[in-house]
């Protein structure tokens, strides 16, 4: 049972992150806070991808003298770091035109609110 | 827009600390390929070292150090240097963005590509430090016209 | 989701499908060729950095005119309007 618990435990971590972030697009009715809960959301699929490419006894992807690199169990895989490393690049990217956006709109209507909103523009 | 009184405590300290960040993102950079860093991550942290005396001493005062309108032809220069690299690759035979067949003389070809990697990381970092600054530099412009 | 998420395996399990060293199929997989060539193709020990550097450096690239998009908008959605004459 606690090794059911030791082996599993950085999954629910992720799962919680993303539940968090769920529920802060889906619930809450300002457009700035929506726009965190989807930072979050991110970060979360960041963290996700990290911990699967975990082993144990292996080091990181940088070639060392003294391990040998013949043998390929002594490394850890280095695609997932690879490819999240564009994917946090591209994520600040999105915030920061959803927030040149949020910009626009608030010079535009004088409101941040969800509801005022859909009233104004009608 | 109601203007704030600026604590010269929070002055002092960014002024104390950001050449120091300067210089360890310069370290990132360069040392990318014999321990982790690489192009993205030093970009980002010379990035945060102008943000903090932005930040800090608001717009007079971080005027002096890189101006507002010269970021945007740093961004390019550091677009081009990629693009140039993967041209002068293909003017020389081979495909788009193959190091070896660059004009550097007397190495063995994985020295070239060596090198190549290299220019590629420069072009990385300059181009992300300009870009993040850009967008900061913009956002704040723009909250003016309310 | 947590359900779900209690059927994964272990975490660092060595024997993960994650780490093989050999696909399903029988062919080689991507991991264990760049780890083992890598050194000898570019005389660089950070293996990320010589996986975004060469042999996905059209990804990279693709990557700058992103972030470099991103910017550009910035600056073509705050532009200051001069209606009043």
């Amino acid at each position: 049972m606690l090794d059911f618990f030791l082996g599993h435990y950085a999954y629910w971590f992720v799962v919680i992150l993303m539940c968090v972030g769920l529920y802060g697009i889906l619930f809450k009715k300002n457009l700035v806070k929506k726009t965190i809960g989807l930072a979050i959301f991110q970060v979360s699929v960041v963290l996700y991808f990290v911990s699967i490419a975990s082993k144990w006894g292996a080091t990181v992807p940088v070639k060392d003298s003294n391990i040998p690199v013949e043998q390929v169990a002594n490394y850890l895989n280095p695609l997932p770091h690879t490819l999240m490393l564009t994917a946090i690049v591209v994520g600040v990217a999105t915030l920061g035109v959803a927030f040149t956006l949020l910009m626009a709109i608030y010079n535009r209507y004088g409101t941040l609110d969800e509801q005022e909103l859909l009233e104004k523009i009608q | 827009m109601r203007r704030q009184e600026e604590s010269p405590i929070v002055l002092l300290g960014s002024r104390l600390l950001s050449p120091y960040i300067m210089l360890f993102g310069l370290y990132v950079i360069f040392f990318g390929h014999y321990s982790p860093g690489g192009g993205f991550q030093g970009g980002t942290l010379l990035a945060a070292s102008i943000l903090l005396i932005r930040l800090a001493g608001g717009r007079r005062v971080s005027r002096l150090q890189i101006q507002e309108f010269a970021t945007t032809p740093l961004a390019v220069f550091g677009v081009i240097i990629y693009f140039a690299t993967g041209l002068v690759a293909m003017i020389m035979g081979g495909y788009f963005l193959d190091y070896e067949m660059l004009p550097f003389t007397g190495m063995e070809p994985a020295m070239v590509r060596y090198w190549g990697i290299l220019i590629i990381e420069v072009g990385i970092g300059l181009a992300v430090m300009a870009i993040l600054v850009m967008i900061y530099d913009n956002m704040v412009k723009g909250e003016d016209y309310a | 989701m947590i359900y779900a998420a209690s059927d994964l395996p272990y975490r660092g399990d060595p024997d993960n499908l994650m780490h093989a060293e050999e696909s399903i199929t029988g062919t080689e997989v991507v991991g264990s060729y760049v780890i083992q060539e890598a050194y000898k193709d570019a005389k660089t020990p950070n293996i990320v950095t010589v996986i975004l550097g060469d042999y996905r450096s059209v990804d990279t690239f693709g990557e700058q005119v992103v972030v470099f998009t991103a910017g550009l908008i910035t600056i073509l959605i705050l532009r200051s309007r001069r209606r009043q004459i």
